[in-house]
């Protein structure tokens, strides 16, 4: 191969290294690739001129020309890359969605805050063994008084707007006669929170005429008022999820325990220091508590002497107004949407 | 029970400020509701002398007053008071006073004359809501003294709410006794020493009901004068007490009451008959009481009578005709102790509570009447003169509550409170309290004073170690006890997991009121027998729910009439239904749907749920909850006699639930003509069932999976319109038998193109065999059984 043979090569390299480059599409790639590679492509064609040679020129003009056809694959290639890239930039660039518009389907609803808060309750007792039990709420006097140490002219009957039947059976003012149902039905220990609705013919701004309580007990051979404290406290901070929250312990009456006791939280609302919610006192009642009375353990047949307990009562709807700070107990039995929602 | 700190500090003064007093009452069980300041913020009010009265020139009602303020010089006030007297003592707002209601004594002229200051009413002081004229002080009082400081006007009434079991809080005497417990300190009181009788004079008296009435103490005072003014100490105390002042005899019996707890009853002598009988009331016997009623009394209500006729409702309320009046010149005092279980309930039974009978029902002291007795002779004597008598002293003394002496074990103290109380501490408090100790072995004997009635057990006393040691002082423990994991069966229902179930599906849970209108209920479901409330708040709340949908549906129209136009509800809880066999008390879960399936959203069109939707969230949440497995629908026929449909429900468009055969509840909608009167929109849907009755669910049972790939053909059959899916589905796998994996309805279509009376279903059958790989043939087989069976079974032909 001489001189000038050598010199068309490196043109035609040449332009077809640059028409490669400037094909705006796939198609004029291919027009590149087939005007210097395809069967009459120009290198080809070259390559199919080799025989013109002297034989001893033959390998290097070969070679020479191989060489250049790899260098335009080479561009080709690399070129189709480029615009596949593009291609595929251009196709994702066109797709692109709005991330901002709202998803579709069903939108979840929600517990009513009653439950959620119910839940939680039993949730923080079945992490202490408390198992759940329900009971009657349609009930009658012995189990709701009489069993509880309330006889029938108890002056704490007063205290309960009772609702009764025309045949004497009366809706359970409190969940307690649960405690009478379940220590007549099986023998110590227990450890049961018993979780529902209750009825007082009562209705204004802070009271409505069912609402609901959690009642809790624990009978066993050793339950003392410390330990009452030690549940207490221990449910009441993870409840309010405030490990410092201070108790107060005041003595108060129950017919069915003794001693007895009210249980005040330091005000979640101004950390004890007073405001609305607590009336200024830096106080929220929030528990009534003390230990089984022998009398309501006469009243079931079991013996005081060897078994002693502890039970407690709270209002779910306080519970739940002090978390989530509704100031109307009657918006929980309205249903209305827009406030469900705002527990969904 | 409310009274003013400054009596109590009368018999009781701890060194220790209001705030302090207040927060050791609430801790020791006394709980302190409210602190009320006795006189509203007002100053510059002195006592004046009124040195003489003339006439206003000019106005007839108006008097010119030269009253001595003790400010050296004489004050002339124009008053306008009927009452005012020269020689008088009285309140003077002097030049620069300010009074409650923001008022400012100014200088003035009134009428033309010069007024240096005002004489004041009680009223305009806030000592009384009103007043007919200006407030007479004293004669001994003080002139030009502060006002405020002369009548102790900086004090707090404490308001308390005593428990049932503190009685013997009842009285100023009963909190002394406390705060002195508390704060270590004797306790101080009046003389209550006998006052001699002058005369001889005895009321007889006959106990005929010994066991109610135990003692009955009375004495004659004659010649009072029951006109004579309540003295101004007397009036504030009772005031700041919340006693309305009435008369001289009535302010000394509501007085000793206030003061030492017992209630006492005085009788116009005059108008007894013969003697006193404490009794029984004989049924049908009437009394017109103080407050004019006339109850017709009961057998169970004891009395206090003369010979002729009932005089009083004993310790409850006295009576009219016996009552004290202004022209009364002899009056009987009766200081009794009546036995809590003989008054409680009673006064209560006629619609009444008094200050009487709530003490009596908790217990009054059976030691107290003679010192009462003595206490408010010596206060009668004092305001309204007259002679006594002796004391008459009728007693049942077997029947007196007995002293109880009760064991204490000191390791039962630890036991029971937790706390580890040394000796010296628990006979230091008790004894405060007033117990006598003697030790035992285990512990102590102690004796508890009368005035505790509700110290009846060893846990009683060791309560009151609590409470005065101080619950605060018990220590926190967390006991240790074995934890065993409780049973809880996997594929029962699980109502939690059923209303998580609705939550994922859209719907929001609704606590709705156990009781319902009656007549809502009736429209709703009018074949269930429903327990009425004999005491109900409110008609509209007057039944027990025989189903959760009145509740559900009131709910859903409080949202539709608030712009929710969509409304997914849930609810769990009772139903009560009167059954042959008793009362129900079943436990529910019930839905209600109105408005659009989805939430109203972009890209997806707006279809409103109807029956299917409403199917397929009702076994969603049952598979989902682990019971049921064997729920199905079962449509209401009216030709028979036992599955008729739901009176609530459009009767072509619902289903009775049941599971193995046992119908739990209703699905469907609500029927138009409801829909129409409760002026709901549409295609209200409601579902309803009872969770006792689901079955547990099948644990999981694993089969191998197929190798091989399955093969689907689909066919486009033509039926009677009224055949059911069921019926389809049921020849479909007899034919194809056990080679059918899965049966897909992928299209129902009934109109052009399809003859009337008929609709299409477009199956898709889904073959897989577990051993091989099917073959054509098979596949073709199968189809052509398929299809001839349904033609056969149904009559069914392709769809051309």
């Amino acid at each position: 191969m001489n001189d000038s043979s050598n010199a068309e090569v490196g043109q035609l390299q040449h332009a077809a290294l640059t028409a490669a480059a400037a094909a705006a599409d796939l198609a004029a790639l291919d027009r590149v690739r087939v005007q210097y590679l395809g069967k009459s492509g120009l290198l080809t064609a070259l390559l199919k001129s080799l025989g013109t040679l002297p034989k001893t020129q033959r390998p290097a003009a070969g070679q020479h020309i191989n060489d250049a056809k790899v260098a335009v694959q080479q561009a080709i290639d690399a070129r189709r890359g480029e615009l596949e890239q593009a291609a595929l930039a251009a196709r994702l660039q066109g797709e692109s969605i709005d991330i901002s518009l709202p998803g579709r389907g069903q939108v979840p609803g929600g517990l009513h805050p009653i439950t959620h808060t119910l839940l939680r309750i039993e949730q923080l007792f079945a992490n202490a063994g408390f198992s759940v039990v329900e009971g009657p709420e349609v009930e009658d006097d012995y189990h709701n008084f009489e069993a509880l140490n309330i006889p029938a002219h108890h002056p704490a009957r007063a205290m309960h707007d009772t609702f009764y039947f025309p045949d004497g059976r009366l809706l359970r003012t409190h969940t307690s006669p649960v405690q009478i149902r379940v220590m007549e039905a099986q023998p110590p220990p227990f450890r049961i929170i018993a979780p529902g609705r209750v009825y007082r013919c009562d209705s204004d701004l802070t009271h409505t005429p069912m609402f609901h309580q959690v009642e809790g007990f624990l009978v066993d051979e050793r339950a003392s008022f410390a330990d009452l404290k030690g549940v207490l406290y221990q449910f009441l901070r993870s409840f309010f999820e405030q490990e410092d929250l201070r108790l107060r312990f005041r003595p108060s009456y129950f017919p069915f325990t003794e001693p007895s006791a009210e249980v005040d939280v330091q005000c979640v609302k101004c950390g004890g220091a007073g405001c609305r919610v607590c009336k200024q006192t830096g106080w929220l009642e929030v528990l009534g508590c003390g230990m089984i009375h022998p009398e309501v353990f006469r009243a079931v047949g079991i013996d005081a002497e060897r078994w002693l307990g502890y039970a407690f009562g709270m209002g779910v709807e306080r519970l739940a107004m002090l978390r989530y700070g509704v100031d109307d107990i009657r918006l929980y039995f309205e249903n209305d949407l827009r406030f469900l929602r705002q527990f969904a | 029970m409310r009274f003013s700190e400054a009596w109590l500090r009368e018999w009781v003064d701890p060194p220790v400020n209001t705030p302090t007093l207040v927060e050791q009452l609430t801790m020791a069980g006394l709980e302190v509701d409210a602190l009320v300041p006795v006189a509203p913020p007002f100053s510059g009010v002195v006592v004046g002398a009124v040195m003489s009265v003339t006439a206003h020139p000019d106005a007839a009602k108006l008097h010119l007053c030269q009253v001595d303020a003790g400010t050296g010089e004489q004050l002339q006030i124009v008053c306008g008071a009927p009452n005012v007297v020269a020689g008088m003592r009285v309140p003077v707002a002097l030049i620069g006073a300010r009074l409650p209601g923001d008022l400012r004594i100014k200088r003035a002229k009134l009428r033309g004359v010069e007024s240096r200051g005002m004489i004041c009413s009680a009223a305009e002081l806030g000592l009384a809501e009103t007043s007919d004229g200006i407030l007479g002080l004293p004669a001994d009082a003080q002139i030009g003294r502060d006002l405020r400081d002369w009548l102790a006007l900086d004090d707090q009434a404490i308001e308390v709410d005593l428990t049932p079991d503190r009685g013997d809080c009842l009285s100023v005497a009963g909190i002394a006794r406390e705060v002195g417990v508390l704060n270590q300190l004797p306790v101080s009181g009046p003389d209550l020493s006998p006052v001699a009788p002058v005369n001889n004079d005895r009321q007889p008296v006959e106990l005929l009901a010994g066991a109610a009435c135990p003692r009955y103490l009375c004495r004659i005072v004659r010649g009072v004068d029951a006109t004579a003014p309540t003295p101004l100490w007397m009036r504030e105390r009772l005031r700041r007490s919340g006693v309305r002042p009435l008369s001289a005899v009535v302010d000394v019996t509501n007085y000793v009451l206030l003061e030492l707890g017992q209630p006492l009853h005085a009788f116009d002598l005059d108008r007894l008959a013969g003697s006193i009988q404490v009794r029984m009331a004989v049924a049908g016997e009437q009394l017109t009481l103080l407050n004019g009623d006339t109850p017709t009394l009961r057998e169970d209500t004891l009395i206090i009578a003369d010979t002729a006729r009932p005089l009083a409702m004993a310790g409850i309320m006295g009576g009219a005709d016996s009552a004290v009046s202004a022209d009364t010149r002899d009056i009987l005092l009766e200081s009794a102790f009546f036995n809590p279980t003989a008054i409680s309930g009673r006064a209560r039974g006629y619609g009444l509570h008094t200050d009487s009978s709530h003490r009596f029902e908790r217990g009054v002291d059976p030691n107290l009447q003679a010192r009462a007795l003595e206490r408010a002779t010596r206060l009668l004597l004092e305001i309204c003169g007259g002679a006594p008598g002796p004391v008459v002293s009728a007693l049942a003394a077997e029947q007196l509550p007995a002293l109880r002496r009760l064991h204490l074990r000191r390791a039962r103290i630890a036991a029971v409170l937790g706390l580890d109380l040394d000796g010296d501490q628990v006979s230091s408090i008790l004894t405060r309290l007033g117990l006598t100790l003697t030790a035992t072995a285990a512990g102590w004997e102690a004796t508890v004073p009368s005035h505790r009635f509700d110290l009846q057990r060893e846990v009683d006393l060791i309560a009151e170690l609590g409470r005065v040691h101080g619950y605060d002082q018990i220590p926190i423990t967390h006991a240790s006890s074995a934890a065993v994991p409780r049973a809880n069966p996997e594929m029962a229902f699980d109502l939690e997991r059923a209303r998580l179930a609705l939550v994922a599906r859209g719907y929001h849970e609704a606590i709705t009121y156990s009781f319902v209108s009656p007549e809502f209920q009736a429209l709703i479901d009018p074949a269930a027998s429903a327990l009425a409330l004999a005491n109900p708040l409110s008609a509209d709340l007057g039944m027990m729910r025989t189903s959760l949908w009145p509740g559900l549906i009131q709910a859903a129209r409080h949202n539709l009439a608030r712009q929710q136009t969509r409304v997914r509800l849930f609810e769990s809880g009772l139903r009560f239904r009167q059954q042959p066999d008793g009362l129900a008390q079943e436990p529910m879960l019930a839905g209600i749907v109105v408005g659009p399936v989805l939430p109203e959203q972009w890209g997806t069109d707006a279809r409103p749920a109807d029956f299917f939707d409403l199917k397929a969230d009702l076994e969603a949440v049952v598979r989902q909850a682990g019971g049921g497995r064997a729920l199905s629908l079962v449509r209401p026929t009216t030709d028979t006699v036992t599955a008729v449909g739901h009176p609530a429900l459009h009767p072509g468009q619902s289903a009775g639930i049941e599971c193995d055969g046992v119908r739990l509840g209703w699905i469907g909608s609500l029927h138009p003509a409801l829909t129409a009167r409760l002026e709901l929109p549409p295609g209200v849907q409601l579902f309803e069932l009872a969770t006792a009755g689901l079955s547990d669910g099948a644990r999981p049972a694993f089969m191998p999976l197929s190798r091989f790939p399955s093969v689907r053909r689909d066919l486009a059959i033509v039926v009677d319109a009224r055949l059911s899916f069921a019926a389809v589905r049921a020849s479909v796998e007899a034919a194809a038998g056990e080679l059918l994996r899965e049966l897909v309805l992928f299209d129902v279509y009934q109109g052009e193109h399809i003859e009337a009376g008929h609709r299409s279903m477009a199956l898709g059958l889904i073959l897989q065999d577990t051993s091989q790989t099917l073959t054509d043939d098979v596949v073709e087989q199968v189809r052509v059984r398929v299809v001839a069976r349904l033609a056969a079974d149904h009559g069914a032909r392709l769809r051309a």
